[in-house]
């Protein structure tokens, strides 16, 4: 089981591109986008996980203490903040998109092809 | 000199975070002048930082985070002079566009703004960075910037339509490099890339380095536009205002492989790079790349489309050069990067131009009415002639150093795909120019498909200034393969750019500079073949645009058997660039899972 | 391309980069055994070289302080995005409905203490961010949402105030701006930009860990007027603006 949050992480990347490809709605399709990105976090922290480790915040706890890695928290951190301006853009876009032609079908907005 | 670097971000940054914040106070001349002056500031330090960079590795740590015991703590950014020449060059294309924007565009003036200097530092402080995460960032904030100006007229579904898909793949992306800098981080515990490279050199490189590899080369082609990757940059390149499009055609696009070469000489050449296997599939992947998209080039009447298909090409090529993992075949993709950005933007510029003189910008429409206007018709043609890469002129020399590379390793016929692709792309905009600024060729072509929606401009622009900027682009671009001794100092910065443990120890461990030979001040030469090639080049477009205006007076059995063995290919890559966003992520995961195959097949064991 | 060729496509190349991601999964350390130097040197040496008890934040403002910096301008230019997207002047709104608050008593009285406890937990977070689990954008995110919770239970009028873009603007500017300003100051002062500058006090304090304090208040700021701009753009596309008798309020 030791390798159990890995395989998750994989699942949910390939689940999450699966959703965005078959999509049938652009809100649908930032969720899914947003599920993808989801599956980086659970592999970063996954991955700084240490056994036995607490948190890493020394207050109340000496220093040199067992901790978790603050690295891959502070980078999903940071990541988090992206998808979250990712899918307000695509929300706006797909507000654009219904005023513009009344759907927000991915498969019917092809204005520009070939 | 190690105050720049960070200038050269904080400067655009800054401005950008002012210009939107004072949006109510200044009054809108003031405005302008400030974010003109700040991009051309970052422009005049990049090239200060160019000059420094020659003679030493100018390495900034963040927040005086020194590296103790050879681990790096902190966040780097290590400027060669390869990095600071595309600093400068992105400020340089950055400043001209929001030069033409200040009588271009009317509306949202200050929020165009703040994205476009948001832009230009990002790109600067991916082209410097040292960290990989720190490239992920400024990935990410580019790319955002670049989702919303491409959406930019929001009155029409193309724009939308066009932004959307750029947002979804690149996004997928830059989710998928995420996963390669988890991966690496977990096999050796660091970020700063001169320490993972120097990990990765212990030990084997088992399948977690190769898919890691996979993940992070991916997530930049798919930025970079390359094949399979490269179908959302006709959308977006066709749809957003024409500025915006130099950028983004001009050096946004080219940061892919900014990226890609950064990763591979200061991590991955320590694990393979005894060995061909990732500069191969780079390569192919470049040169598939070239002539696909030369071919859709020639297919196209939008002229932003055609132009956007004649970027990918062009990239391709540039990709091929650096999979040649030589010297000059990088040192060759760098100077094309040099004269491709002058001269693309130049060509979106006179577009955009002829744009708002008639409202139209498709080329069946436009035939004939720009007759007379000799000055974007001379700024089209040279551009057009620099990006073919006529003996000397424009890509030339970028090209040139290319064929070497290719021929030093005993790939000859290398040198005849890249040629033909930038034919390909060359005769269409020969055509397209032909038909519009001389009136020739016939009205109609059904090879070039259906009309796409106009947008008729009804604008009150300064089409002095508009031209001014199209043509001093154009010259810039043009010149680049006759500067002299630029051909050798870019072969010194692709020298120094690939030598990894160079590169380490003087990041790490503070290392000082050997001393710096001095270069000749002449223009370089280059092979016969490549001479030869770019004649024939040159010609083969010409006559591919003749064929192009005048098809149908053709003998009928040219016609009908050409008709019988092309209209199948051409049908299916037409379907292919569908428009739609669920195929081109299934095209994404498909190139990746590809890629990744042949790697792990090439390099296990 | 037709559906049928696409799930194709797709289905193999999800079996593709399955078979990748197993790959690699098997090459990883077992989950719980990071052995890498980067995140055990930085417990170690936090606490002492910065005086900061939350490494994690210590982390985001300090030693990756960069990372942070252009994270606040991805959360700035996706402001300006959605602004530049949604910014059609001839929108079509909906029916204009007449606005009134909310009757619910229950409903009002869970949601206001919700709102209060929201605005303290928020703030707290962001305060104490770098001291306790917590930090600026945690706080910004959680202040910000009980500020959008007003909106939900109580009407327009009270919430017209967090709608006010050109209130919001100069705070959005200040927070994203006035990180890069604190790095400029340690430019200019002769260290390294972003290096830590004012004093750094006790550990487990307020007064501590120089400016990773600050540049904590500035995202703070800058992530909750974000979200509420976010929030106040989509809001726009639904609202009719000013009835006759909110005219005067």
């Amino acid at each position: 089981m030791s390798y159990l949050p890995f395989a998750v992480a994989a699942w949910i990347c390939l689940v999450g591109i699966a959703g965005i490809a078959t999509s049938r709605n652009l809100i649908h399709l930032a969720i899914c986008l947003t599920v993808t990105q989801s599956s980086s976090y659970v592999l970063l922290l996954s991955v700084g996980y240490v056994k036995h480790g607490k948190a890493p915040i020394f207050i109340g706890t000496k220093l040199g203490t067992t901790a978790v890695d603050p690295v891959v928290q502070a980078l999903t951190l940071t990541d988090i903040v992206v998808s979250v301006v990712v899918i307000a853009l695509i929300l706006a876009l797909a507000l654009d998109a219904h005023r513009l032609s009344g759907t927000v079908d991915p498969d019917q907005i092809t204005d520009i092809a070939g | 000199m190690t105050w720049i670097p960070p200038l050269l971000v904080a400067i655009p940054l800054l401005t950008a975070a002012v210009t939107a914040g004072l949006d109510h106070v200044t009054p809108r001349r003031l405005q302008d002048a400030i974010v003109v002056a700040a991009s051309a500031a970052t422009t005049a330090l990049a090239f200060v930082l160019l000059w420094h960079a020659e003679s030493r590795e100018v390495v900034q740590w963040f927040g005086g985070w020194q590296p103790r015991h050879g681990v790096a703590l902190g966040i780097d950014f290590a400027v060669g002079p390869l990095a600071a020449g595309m600093c400068a060059v992105i400020g340089l294309v950055v400043t001209l566009a929001l030069v033409y924007s200040l009588t271009f565009l009317h509306e949202a003036a200050r929020l165009y703004d703040a994205l476009m200097l948001v832009a230009l530092g990002a790109m600067c402080g991916f082209a410097m960075s040292g960290d990989l995460f720190n490239l992920f960032v400024w990935l990410e904030l580019m790319a955002v910037a670049a989702y919303a100006l491409t959406g930019f007229q929001v009155e029409r579904l193309g724009p939308v339509q066009g932004a959307v898909n750029f947002a979804i793949t690149n996004s997928l992306g830059g989710y998928l490099f995420a996963i390669g800098i988890a991966l690496i981080y977990a096999r050796t515990g660091s970020l700063n890339l001169a320490q993972i490279g120097d990990t990765l050199s212990h030990g084997p490189a088992g399948g977690l380095v190769i898919v890691a590899m996979t993940l992070l080369f991916c997530g930049f082609l798919i930025k970079g536009a390359i094949v399979p990757f490269h179908l959302w940059a006709a959308d977006a390149y066709a749809v957003a205002p024409a500025p915006v499009c130099a950028v983004l055609g001009g050096v946004m696009t080219d940061i892919g492989l900014i990226g890609v070469s950064r990763l591979y000489w200061t991590v991955f050449d320590a694990p393979f790079g005894h060995g061909h296997a990732v500069g191969d599939v780079l390569l192919w992947l470049g040169m598939v790349t070239a002539v696909l998209a030369g071919t859709m080039a020639f297919l196209q009447r939008h002229l932003k489309r055609m132009l956007a298909y004649s970027v990918v090409c062009h990239i391709g090529i540039m990709l091929a050069g650096i999979g040649l993992l030589a010297s000059s075949g990088l040192a060759g993709a760098e100077l094309m990067f040099l004269a491709h950005a002058l001269l693309t933007a130049g060509l979106f510029f006179v577009a955009g131009i002829l744009h708002s003189d008639h409202g139209l910008i498709d080329e069946l429409h436009l035939h004939g009415r720009a007759r007379g206007c000799w000055a974007p018709a001379a700024a089209w043609f040279a551009a057009t002639i620099g990006l073919i890469g006529a003996p000397y002129v424009g890509i030339y020399l970028g090209h040139g150093l290319i064929d070497e590379g290719a021929t030093e390793l005993g790939r000859p016929w290398v040198l005849a795909l890249l040629w033909l692709g930038s034919a390909l792309a060359g005769a269409a905009l020969l055509r397209a120019g032909a038909r519009i600024f001389l009136g020739w060729g016939e009205a109609d072509d059904p090879l070039l498909g259906q009309a796409l929606e106009e947008d008729p401009l009804e604008r009150d622009v300064l089409r002095p200034l508009l031209v001014a900027v199209a043509l001093a682009a154009v010259v810039l671009g043009v010149a680049i393969s006759v500067v002299p001794g630029l051909g050798q100092r870019a072969e010194y910065a692709a020298n120094r750019f690939q030598d990894r443990s160079g590169y380490a120890a003087r990041v790490l461990r503070g290392h000082p500079f050997p001393a710096t030979p001095s270069l000749p001040v002449t223009i370089r030469h280059t092979s016969v073949e490549s001479l030869l090639y770019s004649g024939g080049a040159t010609v083969l477009a010409c006559a591919l645009a003749l064929v192009g205006l005048y098809r149908r007076r053709l003998p009928r059995f040219v016609m009908v058997a050409a008709r019988r063995t092309l209209a199948l290919p051409i049908h299916v890559l037409r379907e292919v660039h569908s428009g739609v966003v669920g195929d081109y992520v299934a095209w994404v995961t498909v190139g990746t899972a590809f890629v990744g195959g042949v790697w792990a097949l090439l390099l296990h064991g | 391309m037709s559906r049928q060729v696409r799930l194709l496509l797709l289905g193999s190349g999800l079996l593709g980069l399955g078979a990748l991601f197993a790959w690699a999964i098997a090459g990883l350390p077992a989950f719980g055994d990071y052995q890498g130097p980067y995140g055990f040197v930085l417990n170690r040496i936090v606490l002492p070289l910065r005086h900061t008890t939350n490494v994690v934040m210590g982390t985001n403002f300090d030693v990756r302080g960069l990372d942070t910096m252009g994270e606040e301008f991805i959360l700035y230019a996706s402001v300006v995005g959605v602004t530049l997207l949604l910014r059609d002047e001839t929108r079509t709104r909906l029916a204009e409905r007449r606005t009134r608050r909310f009757r619910d008593d229950t409903v009002r009285l869970v949601g206001v203490a919700m709102v209060g406890a929201g605005l303290l937990i928020g703030l707290w977070l962001m305060a104490f961010g770098y001291i306790t689990p917590g930090g600026g954008f945690q706080g910004g995110v959680v202040t910000a949402g009980a500020i959008v919770l007003l909106y939900l239970v109580g009407n327009h009028r009270d919430y017209r105030p967090f709608r006010n873009e050109h209130l919001l603007d100069p705070f959005e500017a200040v927070g994203a701006g006035g990180y890069v300003i604190v790095g400029l100051a340690a430019l200019a002062s002769g260290t390294a930009f972003l290096a830590n500058l004012f004093g750094l006090g006790t550990p487990g304090m307020l007064r501590s860990s120089g400016s990773i304090a600050i540049l904590n208040w500035a995202s703070a700021i800058a992530v909750t007027v974000a979200m509420l701009l976010l929030f106040a753009e989509f809001l726009e596309t639904y609202v009719v603006p000013l009835e006759p008798e909110d005219a005067g309020s």
